[in-house]
């Protein structure tokens, strides 16, 4: 007999509740190989035989920025979607548990290739080396089960939307269902070359593979897919976090303006990942750098949606004064102060992130561990953390449990230790790859070239970082399991935002899909159908495959 | 849709300060030529190669005879091949104040060209020639590096351009 009490529909929260173990699952192991890559890249340690640090590396890389992200976001929208309409219908349900076992079966297909040493080719996969193609199928599947969860949410809103004709789509359901969409349209590049270039090329079917246009497709899925993360976090920043302060959203169209942006602008930017490269002219380059450019616009709209809401909520609760309601904010609560802590790093990242698109500038900082300090204030921290501090209050309602004060206290430990970590590895990685040092790269002084000695104390910074970083990892798995088994039964709240009254209508417009998918192609045809008939038709004789490893 | 006057301020200094950027990025690369390596778009004119057959380059020109070329008064052209895990050829030598063209392909995998302390960074994929130019000015000892994981030796993959 199930006797909890909870806020969602039991069968929803057992399926949201599924992929949050499977997510930290992944955060548990992938956070021992980012430990003990920090340390082989200081110098502190040396891997035992039969361990590669670029097979820890393969492994940190597709479990916590492909594995842990993937499930954490099918999960997260899953409840929101469940809590926006009652109840999820029982097909898109189903839908969902085929996705979530796809995915993991194609989570254990891939781990299991990583550990055997068969595809130690980094969550990149750049040909001409060639991982096994079980390696491959893996991540195909991966992919195939999060398209069948993304399907689950279409469905679910579509006959939402049949049964309530003429309403506007619950925020939280449009948001995630952009957000999938969005994941559909980007991950149409990874599945083209996967499927008719490295799947084909592995299994020996044919002999070469064309290295830049694989590169090509990446990339057109590459970028986007760092919105596919981000988007989820600020789905909560819009919609969750309105009410945790006790305020309201800002603007519903505008949330949803934002989101109908990046999908419109995230898709056609790949090149910046490519600005290096021959075989690409220089004007297509720079126009998929402007483009990159545009899709800084909803994220400023973003940032002042937040403040702005910050500020509302404040001033209701009576603060005076510019800034008085900062400290009307509720710094004490985790669900707050985890997702704001990633927002207030999404400043740095963000403008590190201007750097490495402007074109010959990335010629400073492309491949050095400038970009890794990046994407670990982006990806890893603004989006981690802002996942952790939602965990804090979705596990509990998934389990029909209580965040209890005292795990509440942990949680804002756990939060400082990660932001303490990072800031410490992050600014050394940044500084460090100004100076040269590449990333991706074993312990070595290039026998002993003084350049690169000069280096070294920055990786025994980065190395203490990323050990702090694991405590706070760790504390989080402590923390999740306590929240997911152990905690005090009770009802916690979904805080699931409402919209201020003053906030005019949402315009129709936004749910026409045709429009905005339509708008999507346009620009992405613009963008790459001139340069891709370039790279195809001038192309050089193709690859066979290498294994280095 | 209504904006909010602030945030319409605020998204105005936001653009404003993109088309600022945009334009010192777009003028100095198709004004004054600085443009990210971008192998046959940008090749100087005595470059003879864009792509080669990656199975073939140790028998294509340039790519059978790698080294250093004069090509001008204090102009070099350097031809190299990179492969798991090394340059060829290694370890080369070039006068203070030379302006020197660099010619660079790949004969297995994706490998990367970096020069630490100097702009030189670019990506040698397998079947293209990438090409880039840089003056030393100032002599020392240089490091070239790959900073692109090409297999187990990678971090071994490097280097040396004594300048005198």
């Amino acid at each position: 007999m199930n006797t909890r009490k909870s806020v969602l529909d039991v069968r929803d929260a057992n399926l949201s509740m599924a992929h949050m173990y499977a997510g930290y699952a992944a955060v548990f192991i992938g956070a021992i190989a980012g430990l003990l890559q920090g340390l082989v890249r200081g110098g502190l340690i040396e891997l035992p035989a039969g361990i590669g640090y670029y097979q820890l590396l393969t492994a940190h890389g597709i479990l916590l920025a492909l594995v842990f992200t993937t499930y954490f976001i099918i999960g997260f929208f899953f409840s929101g979607m469940s809590k926006n309409m009652g109840s999820l219908y029982d097909g898109p349900r189903k839908a969902g548990w085929a996705g979530f076992y796809i995915m993991t079966a194609g989570v254990i297909l891939t781990t299991i290739m990583v550990l055997l040493n068969e595809g130690t080719v980094l969550y990149t996969f750049y040909a001409p080396l060639q991982a096994s193609p079980y390696f491959y199928i893996g991540l195909t599947l991966v992919v195939v089960g999060s398209w069948i969860s993304g399907y689950a949410m279409f469905g679910q809103l579509y006959k939402w939307k049949k049964e309530n004709r003429g309403k506007v789509s619950p925020l939280f359901s449009y948001l995630a269902v952009v957000t999938m969409l969005l994941w559909q349209i980007a991950t149409l590049g990874v599945a083209a070359t996967v499927l008719f270039q490295f799947i084909p090329w592995s299994f020996g079917w044919v002999e070469k593979i064309d290295v830049l246009l694989s590169r090509t497709l990446f990339w057109y899925f590459g970028h986007p897919l760092v919105y596919f993360w981000l988007l989820p976090a600020y789905v909560g920043w819009y919609v969750i976090i309105p009410k945790i302060i006790g305020g309201k959203i800002f603007s519903d169209s505008l949330a949803r303006l934002a989101f109908i942006l990046f999908l419109i602008f995230s898709m056609p930017v790949g090149f910046h990942h490519q600005l290096l490269e021959p075989g690409i002219s220089p004007f297509w380059k720079y126009l998929q750098v402007v483009l990159t450019f545009m899709v800084i616009i909803p994220s400023l709209m973003t940032a002042f949606a937040m403040f702005a809401t910050f500020e509302t909520a404040g001033r209701m609760k009576g603060s005076t004064g510019l800034f008085g309601w900062f400290k009307k904010l509720p710094w004490s609560d985790v669900r707050f102060f985890a997702p704001m802590m990633g927002m207030l790093i999404f400043i740095p990242g963000g403008i590190g992130g201007i750097v490495n698109a402007s074109h010959q500038i990335n010629q400073m900082v492309h491949n050095t561990l400038f970009i890794t300090g990046h994407f670990h204030l982006t990806v890893a921290t603004t989006v981690v953390v802002s996942f952790f501090g939602f965990t804090y209050w979705l596990v509990p309602v998934l389990t029909g449990r209580k965040l209890t004060a005292k795990m509440n206290k942990l949680g804002i430990v756990q939060t400082l230790l990660w932001i303490v970590g990072m800031l410490i590895m992050s600014t050394a990685m940044h500084t460090v790859g100004l100076l040269g040092s590449p990333r991706r790269t074993a312990f070595t002084t290039y026998q002993d070239h003084p350049d690169a000695v000069m280096w070294m104390p920055y990786h025994v910074v980065m190395a203490i970082g990323g050990v702090i970083l694991f405590i706070a990892a760790m504390l989080m798995i402590y923390n999740f399991i306590y929240l997911a088994f152990f905690a005090p039964r009770g009802v916690e709240e979904y805080p699931m935002g409402e919209v201020a009254n003053e906030a005019e209508k949402t315009p129709m417009i936004l749910e026409n899909w045709k429009i905005w998918i339509g708008v999507s192609a346009a620009l992405i045809l613009i963008a790459y159908t001139v340069p891709l008939i370039g790279i195809i038709e001038n192309s050089p004789p193709g690859s066979p495959p290498y294994r280095f490893w | 849709m209504h904006l909010h006057k602030y945030e319409r301020i605020w998204l105005m200094f936001g653009g404003a300060s993109l088309v600022v950027f945009l334009a010192v990025i777009g003028i100095t690369a198709f004004f004054m030529g600085d443009q990210p390596p971008s192998g046959a778009f940008c090749a100087p004119v005595f470059a003879n190669a864009d792509t080669v057959d990656p199975e073939k380059v140790t028998e294509t020109p340039p790519f059978n005879e790698p080294g250093i070329k004069k090509v001008g008064e204090n102009q070099y052209v350097v031809t190299m091949v990179a492969y798991s895990f090394g340059f060829q050829p290694s370890n080369i030598e070039i006068p203070a104040g030379a302006e020197v063209y660099f010619q660079v392909t790949s004969k297995d995998v994706v490998h990367g060209f970096e020069i630490p302390g100097t702009n030189v960074n670019m990506m040698i994929t397998p079947g293209y020639v990438n090409t880039i130019r840089y003056t030393f000015d100032e002599p020392g000892n240089y490091l070239i590096l790959c900073n692109e994981y090409c297999g187990v030796g990678h971090q071994f993959m490097s280097t040396t351009v004594e300048v005198k």
